[in-house]
């Protein structure tokens, strides 16, 4: 008869043992270079954090004394982003609802979940050689070129895929039961849609919309052929039709800069860019748990 | 046409004529006629896969959000063949209302539910009012009215389902149909609902599914009773038929059907 004690020496029992340690070894490499990254920027950034840094303009390079701050591109990010969420958000959630709530599973629908793949997919460069050739060159904006404006429009084409698709999902995941409720009772599609399934999947389109917010902000390519970079203060409206700076493309500038200054700003943009896409990341986990609170009461 | 001159007794509210209903080839129930007495319980009772869910939904419509879903032949309310092209199917839920298996109150609070739908509906006068009146009459308000601005999901299974009821009564429906909404619940809690739907059957007509035949035996004064029969051409299939409709007194006391009599005596099912 075989004992019914655990054996440490079977050899299933050792497999399962190193099985086990591998994996959490496995999961330990994948969290590293995060910890890195975060560590060396917080590092080599976090000691270049003025309160200057957040006022002055950056100085042209050259003079080897001080790059100056980055405010410019800290208002440029800024603006972008919310000129692609603008674009971005009311056209992807509604492109979500329909996918979600009205279409039937045909051709159509088929086809736009299709093409919203292949669009999470396109390289971010591509997005910004399109809107390139679509608005920049053809200075189609009032006769601008380069400006914010098509920085937004370039992001905005990044971030629609990932609205659609968070909220086909979202809107997907709230029980059938509860739309035949709001049905039952004799709401009409659209109130159905608006006032029962939407917010009960607030917190995933929400979600969803944060991070591709947080996705776009720190994209550069796009904004290299769009934007392209200003040394300058953000002083109206009007700007929004010129070149404009932004946090990822100053790094981009700076960090290939011969000089020590300049890549020390690129190294505090950095330390802002990071810190900031990580705190809307922790503010979408917020929000979640917050709407998930006041659904309960 | 959408009003039809045929003869149809006064007192019977809602009638199906030949109804078969098929989800894409799948015939799920065939030729079914049958004739929902005013102010009366009815209960559909019949072994699972018989299609008496299927009729229940056919009903107010329901059907119609199951993709590939068919209904052939009429279904006449108030005169309406229901199921005309002309028909909003939306007009068709205000006035027959549903009640559903899983109690599936919105993650609003327990006022809210109930206002919903009344306000959806244009209703006007005093809200506070509609619901009191509407947990009254669903047997809920002494155990809800210190915490009407509490989560629907506060309640226990039991009463959420009464607050489905109370929601629906609100928007003053002609017909409440109830889909097997005590079989989530325990005992008492049926017992409950039992007693709520009695009270309602002053006011309104109700046609309820029911696994439990006891409970159609306490509830309902006509039961119609379905079976499914496997198709003619022997693929294994089964479709579902209305073998037998009657007074539940004559359903269960003195079947004429013999399937009926196996099914009540708990033979198969």
């Amino acid at each position: 008869m075989k004992s019914l004690y655990y054996q440490k020496r079977l050899s299933r029992n050792i497999g399962d043992k190193f099985f086990t340690s591998l994996s959490v070894i496995c999961s330990l490499i994948a969290i590293l270079p995060l910890i890195f990254l975060v560590t060396y920027i917080l590092y080599k950034g976090g000691s270049q954090i003025t309160p200057e840094l957040f006022t002055l303009e950056p100085n042209p390079p050259g003079d080897d004394l001080d790059a100056g701050g980055i405010n410019p591109a800290l208002i440029g990010t800024l603006i972008i982003t919310t000129i692609a969420s603008i674009i971005a958000i009311p056209v992807g959630v509604g492109g979500g609802i329909y996918l979600a709530e009205y279409s039937k599973g045909g051709a159509f629908s088929r086809f736009i979940r299709f093409g919203v793949n292949v669009l999470a997919g396109v390289p971010s460069i591509i997005a910004g050689v399109f809107i390139y050739a679509l608005i920049v060159s053809t200075k189609i904006l009032f006769g601008s070129m380069y400006s914010g404006l098509a920085g937004g429009m370039a992001l905005s084409i990044l971030m629609l895929p990932t609205v659609i698709k968070t909220t086909d999902e979202g809107l997907k995941l709230v029980p059938n039961e509860l739309r035949y409720a709001s049905l039952g009772v004799g709401a009409s599609m659209y109130t159905t849609i608006l006032k029962v399934t939407l917010p009960s999947a607030f917190r995933s389109i929400a979600t969803g919309v944060v991070l591709g917010i947080a996705r776009a902000a720190g994209e550069t390519a796009p904004l290299i052929f769009t934007a392209l970079f200003s040394y300058y203060y953000i002083t109206g409206f009007g700007d929004l039709f010129y070149e404009m700076g932004s946090l990822a493309v100053l790094i981009y500038n700076f960090a290939l800069e011969p000089y020590d200054a300049q890549n020390k700003l690129a190294w505090a943009a950095s330390f802002i860019l990071v810190l900031s896409i990580l705190s809307v990341n922790i503010f979408s986990r917020i929000l979640a748990a917050f709407t998930e609170k006041t659904k309960r009461v | 046409m959408i009003k039809t001159n045929k003869k149809i007794p006064k007192n019977i509210i809602l009638s199906l004529e030949n109804v078969s209903i098929s989800y894409g080839t799948f015939e799920a129930v065939r030729n079914v006629f049958c004739n929902f007495k005013k102010e009366n319980i009815t209960s559909l009772i019949g072994p699972s896969g018989c299609g008496k869910s299927t009729v229940l939904r056919s009903l107010n419509r329901m059907n119609d959000l199951i993709p590939n879903c068919s209904l052939k032949g009429t279904v006449l309310f108030d005169g309406t063949n229901i199921y005309d092209k002309r028909v909003d199917p939306v007009e068709v839920r205000r006035r027959i209302g549903m009640v559903f298996q899983q109690p599936n109150p919105f993650p609003k609070s327990i006022y809210e539910n109930i206002a919903f739908g009344a306000r959806i509906n244009g209703f006007t006068g005093d809200m506070d009012e509609l619901v009191e009146s509407s947990l009254r009459k669903a047997a809920l308000w002494d155990e809800c009215k210190d915490k009407l601005n509490d989560s629907g999901y506060s309640l226990s299974g039991g009463q959420q389902q009464r607050l489905c009821i109370a929601r629906t009564i609100a928007i003053e429906p002609e017909i409440i149909l109830m889909d097997e909404p005590c079989s989530a619940l325990d005992p008492i809690s049926t017992l409950k609902i039992e007693e709520t739907m009695h009270e309602l059957k002053k006011n309104y007509t109700i046609i309820i599914v029911t696994h439990n035949m006891q409970q159609a035996l306490r509830v309902s004064d006509m039961t119609a009773f379905f079976n499914a029969i496997e198709y003619e051409d022997g693929d294994g299939g089964k479709v579902g038929y209305l073998a037998e409709f009657n007074s539940t007194k004559k359903i269960f006391n003195s079947p004429k059907e013999k399937t009926t009599q196996e099914y009540i005596s708990g033979k198969f099912g």
